[in-house]
């Protein structure tokens, strides 16, 4: 039997849309929900005891726990720092290499290196650079005398943060500038040597001219780097696990730690679910208001 | 007023070289200690030019408990997440980007809503539907969970591109008798062979890496991905760092191997707006 195209027409896309969807409903809606169910239990893992419904306990628990206190201040000043030191240097890096006319895609892919390389590898790195007896202590004492004997980075929350803010403008800083060099690119010249002519020098056509053509371009990666800087999670899983004392531990860390090393389920799900509706609505916010109709 | 220009371009490539200096140095170390053959013990003052380079610490991975093995797993993960996602979410992007139907909406809204949440607050329910899947402990696991996250994320880029093609081809094809899987197929996809490598690239590296699911879900130590394998390396092997960078180097060839052969999908990939490494 071969159905009529308008027959086709109402039913076709409903089979596109199948096997695509039966792994988001599995996969990623239903997870969600089953979260936000088991955060209202104390859930047990074993299966001969039953979880209890607790009602909101999980989430009175946490907004007094002084860990995750901690934690959230971690996560926001992460971003706060990370965000506009990645964004400053990704765009000092961009005009630079607009400006070289040999070598530039050679350049750019080295910059960009540190974004494709896993998580994993980079974190490492890092812990081998800061550990105690490691490289950048060897700099600072041994070498520039800044120092006058090796400080413990990793003993300590204030100082370990040094390392993971270091890592995460440096893993980031490639992302934002090959967004920005395309932009810069897509300038029209004429713009520019119309304000040279007129008498701006370098600096005033950079932020008179430049800077306002890209502001969608800006607005897009300030929305990507808020949420990815609210997303950090591996950096610190490895480098300091959380520790120590939980004092370095942000919120995603700090739910996992919570449901696979103290095997509290329902804890960790509660904790999952505040840190979901945080991030939906800032990032429906963000989009609604700094909408940027280029990249939709 | 020509030697002006000079000393301008001269300061620019300083700071180009200098950028590029900080941004490869940590690598650079990588590969100096992973050719550091039995330095046991953190050496100092650290060198960077080994005395006597050797691929010993590369040999000794390489051959070391199930490595082959676990690079193996990952391939087999990375390959079928790959594929899948990249049919499913163009199954799903030519769906919305070419019909009309009830639900739209709706629909479109809520996958949207649901990949702006983080992908390790689902993995406690994820655990527990893994489990009474039986998909715990088993590579399909990880494959499934891996294409339903990325085939969602992915489907807003293919969707764009796909609203970008000329709808006159595809309406020739269904006047002369061919239904929409013809367009699909012969039309669509071949189109779109741009957009569909990026994909296939992000998802492949972003599969190849995916560290948290991988932990959480495997137990048996056969079955595990290289991430989650140079992980607990890592725990046995504290302080022989060249040995753990000789394995980390490992796992990077591929990712480098992919970036170098295909370049120019990843600068579109990443302005059109879609993907964030």
């Amino acid at each position: 039997m071969k159905l009529s195209l308008k027959s086709q027409r109402l039913l076709i896309p409903y089979l596109f849309l199948l096997p695509g969807l039966i792994f988001f409903i599995i996969f990623q809606l239903y997870p969600l929900f089953q979260g936000i169910q088991m955060s209202f239990f104390n859930w047990s893992i074993m299966p001969t005891k039953p979880s209890t419904f607790i009602g909101l306990a999980n989430y009175l628990r946490a907004f007094n726990d002084p860990i995750f206190g901690t934690a959230v201040q971690n996560t926001v000043s992460y971003t706060l720092v990370t965000v506009p030191a990645q964004m400053i240097l990704a765009m000092a890096a961009a005009v630079l290499l607009n400006n070289i006319r040999r070598g530039k895609a050679l350049f750019r892919a080295i910059y960009y290196l540190p974004v494709i390389t896993s998580w994993l590898i980079v974190s490492f790195l890092m812990r081998y650079f800061f550990q105690t007896e490691g490289l950048v202590n060897y700099y600072l004492v041994d070498v520039f005398h800044l120092a006058p004997e090796p400080v413990a980075w990793l003993n300590q929350a204030a100082t370990a943060f040094v390392a993971i803010d270091i890592l995460g403008i440096w893993k980031g800083i490639g992302w934002s500038m090959v967004i920005y060099l395309a932009a810069l690119q897509g300038i029209p010249k004429e713009l520019v040597e119309a304000a040279a002519i007129d008498g701006a020098n370098r600096w005033r056509s950079f932020f008179s001219i430049t800077l306002p053509l890209m502001r969608p371009t800006i607005v897009f990666t300030l929305v990507m780097l808020l949420i990815g800087g609210f997303n950090v999670f591996l950096s610190v899983y490895f480098i300091t696990g959380g520790g120590p004392m939980r004092q370095t531990e942000v919120m995603l860390s700090y739910s996992f730690h919570q449901a696979f090393d103290f095997l509290e389920f329902g804890y960790g799900a509660a904790l999952a679910t505040i840190i979901a509706i945080v991030l939906v609505v800032a990032s429906y916010l963000q989009l609604r208001y700094l909408r940027n109709p280029q990249y939709e | 007023m020509k030697n002006k220009k000079w000393i301008g371009s001269l300061i620019l490539y300083t700071l180009a070289v200098v950028g590029g200096v900080i941004m490869i140095f940590p690598f650079l170390w990588m590969i100096s200690n992973a050719l550091k053959e039995n330095v046991f013990v953190i050496e100092y003052p650290p060198q960077l030019i080994p005395n006597a380079p050797s691929l010993g610490n590369f040999v000794k991975a390489w051959t070391s408990q199930n490595f082959q093995l676990y690079a193996l797993n990952s391939a087999f993960v990375a390959s079928i997440s790959t594929f899948l996602t990249v049919f499913f979410s163009a199954m799903v992007a030519y769906a919305f980007a070419r019909f009309k139907f009830p639900g739209k909406e709706f629909l479109f809204f809520t996958i949207l809503i649901v990949l702006m949440v983080p992908d390790v607050t689902l993995i406690i329910p994820r655990f527990q539907v893994a489990k009474v899947l039986g998909l715990r402990d088993s590579l399909w696991g990880l494959i499934v969970v891996y294409v339903a996250g990325s085939a969602s994320a992915n489907m807003f880029l293919l969707r764009g591109f796909f609203e970008t093609l000329p709808k006159e081809l595809e309406e020739a094809v269904l006047i002369d008798g061919g239904n929409y899987l013809t367009v699909f197929f012969r039309i669509i996809l071949p189109l779109s062979t741009p957009a569909l490598a990026t994909v296939a690239i992000f998802s492949f590296l972003g599969h190849w890496d995916e560290f948290t699911w991988a932990l959480t879900a495997i137990d048996d130590p056969t079955k595990r991905t290289l991430p989650v394998a140079i992980y607990s390396f890592i725990g046995q092997h504290t302080t022989e760092w060249g040995l753990v960078f000789a394995a980390m180097i490992i796992a990077l060839v591929p990712v480098l191997a992919l970036f170098i052969s295909l370049q120019r999908y990843f600068a579109s990939g990443l302005t059109a707006g879609s993907v964030k490494g």
